[in-house]
């Protein structure tokens, strides 16, 4: 019943979509929290291009930027993420800035909701003891805020999970390019789709229950 | 502006200020500088290249309006069939049989947990192969099928939570007038969740909007993303009409959140209403899986801000 299943690497393409997720993820986490430092610093310009950055990314579909990569970035800009010749790690490689530019909007709007949920009184004896912006921002501040949203960003990580699929769009062999080859070559379209759909929530049904679980355990009970 | 995490800056820090915000200017010059560099090298910047979004009204009749009107389509469309989709299983979920709720709430994570791509692949496959839907018309069909499954699960979330956040004291109310279920629902309830789900609906729609892209990119429906692929094959202007196409989706749906935000703060003003707001920053977190409890509002605060 099964046999439609050989002659294909599912279980490559669901690990092609599980290493976008991990470097998309480790990628938009950092530049997500630039990016929230610099939406709550007293620098006036880096206020400013931190608001226009995730208004701006937050409004253009992930499909636009994804094939904007491959066709301004790697086409018109040269850009060669270090593999030149490999059409195939350039493509992945694309889709994971792609990824990661889009993403780190949804991180950095999470974690300045997370900022705003620390009491004023943290900041200003933070402040009183005598810390600079930044020392304020990263030891009281940012520690604090980050268990706070633990949940919202583990929702941000599920829809990455998800949002990976739109790498197919520049032809990286991850889950979703391998079911559409797949049924349109097999028969059985019903039963190759749920293989695909199980593969999906079964990456992202624990991802929501561990985060969930770990995010009301770290919170900081007020 | 003084804020939480730092004073009124005084004159050390205005100059200190003054000296980050010029080197980050010189950083952001640098990569402008950069990339209207390779721009003006391949001739981007021509204004041939340019001109057809600004002098020939040719270009906007025959590839952008018409694609954006196929996105507005199917946004509309998905939106549409979802409402309905959504109300009935939000209130299946909220049944007071197990053998209603159960399947209603499988049904609703099982398709908020799959991507949306592979809905809208599986049902283009699907009508490809069982039905005789013209090759024309199939991609609609498939990306208003895959968005409907989707958002339908996400809407019925957004009813669910719309409802719970409703005070105890409407259901109460109800049941001691000896309205039956049913009635509560549709005569109480149901009327109030409507208005309160409002802002995180037209949130909604920001999603769907975005996501009717992915239709473009595989599937071929000839919304803008795709229409911008002719539109360029035609007038050699990648990057112009990748920078045109982004801003129509970006002032489409810049427009969309501040109608939501905007319809937000009047419920939430409005004194004939019972304070309870389902806001857009539900929506961000209903449209992942697992952690629904922690989207649902918390009571409507009364005055006490933390």
């Amino acid at each position: 019943m099964f046999d439609f299943l050989e002659g294909y690497d599912v279980l490559g393409a669901f690990w092609t979509t599980v290493q976008l997720t991990f470097f998309a993820a480790i990628g938009s986490l950092i530049w997500g929290t630039i990016l929230a430092g610099m939406r709550v610093s007293p620098v006036p310009l880096m206020r400013a291009f931190g608001t226009v950055y995730v208004n701006v990314f937050r409004n253009i579909p992930l499909t636009v930027i994804i094939v904007f990569t491959s066709l301004g970035l790697a086409d018109v800009f040269g850009v060669t993420m270090g593999v030149p010749s490999d059409f195939k790690a350039l493509a992945f490689r694309l889709a994971v800035l792609g990824l990661i530019v889009y993403t780190s909007a949804f991180v950095c709007e999470s974690l300045r909701a997370g900022i705003n949920t620390v009491p004023v009184g943290q900041a200003e004896a933070a402040r009183a003891i005598g810390l600079s912006f930044t020392q304020v921002l990263t030891l009281i501040v940012l520690p604090q805020a980050f268990r706070t949203v633990i949940g919202p960003l583990a929702n941000v990580l599920i829809a990455l999970t998800k949002n990976t699929t739109v790498a197919a769009a520049i032809g990286v062999g991850e889950a979703a390019l391998l079911m559409k080859e797949m049924i349109e070559n097999e028969a059985q379209l019903l039963l190759i789709s749920l293989v695909f759909a199980l593969g999906f929530v079964v990456l992202t049904l624990p991802t929501g229950l561990i985060l969930g679980w770990l995010g009301k355990r770290l919170a900081v009970k007020r | 502006m003084s804020s939480v995490l730092y004073d009124t800056p005084g004159p050390r820090a205005k100059r200190r200020n003054l000296l980050y915000s010029v080197v980050f200017l010189l950083l952001l010059a640098l990569l402008l500088w950069w990339v209207w560099g390779v721009l003006s090298d391949k001739g981007q910047l021509d204004w041939v290249k340019w001109s057809p979004f600004f002098t020939q009204s040719l270009s906007w009749t025959t590839y952008l309006l018409p694609g954006l009107g196929n996105t507005l389509k199917a946004a509309a469309l998905s939106m549409v069939i979802a409402l309905p989709l959504g109300a009935f299983f939000g209130i299946a979920r909220l049944s007071d049989h197990r053998w209603v709720r159960v399947p209603a709430a499988v049904v609703v994570e099982f398709f908020r947990a799959i991507p949306v791509l592979l809905l809208m692949v599986f049902a283009n496959q699907l009508y490809s192969e069982s039905t005789d839907i013209s090759s024309d018309s199939r991609p609609l069909y498939a990306v208003v099928t895959g968005l409907v499954l989707y958002n339908a699960s996400v809407l019925a979330e957004v009813v669910r939570a719309g409802i719970l956040a409703l005070p105890k004291g409407q259901t109460e109310a109800a049941q001691a007038i000896g309205l039956r279920k049913g009635q509560t629902m549709v005569s109480i309830l149901l009327p109030q969740a409507v208005t309160t789900m409002l802002p995180a609906i037209v949130s909604q729609l920001v999603v769907i909007v975005k996501d009717t892209a992915l239709g473009g990119a595989i599937l071929g429906f000839p919304e803008l993303l795709d229409a911008r692929k002719t539109l360029a094959a035609n007038y050699a202007n990648v990057i112009p009409s990748f920078i045109i196409v982004a801003l129509v989706f970006i002032v489409l749906n810049l427009l969309l959140t501040t109608l939501a935000s905007w319809l937000e703060g009047r419920l939430r003003r409005s004194k004939r209403s019972t304070g309870a707001v389902l806001g857009a920053d539900a929506v961000t977190e209903l449209n992942a899986v697992g952690e629904a409890q922690d989207a649902l509002p918390r009571p409507p605060r009364t005055g006490k801000v933390p």
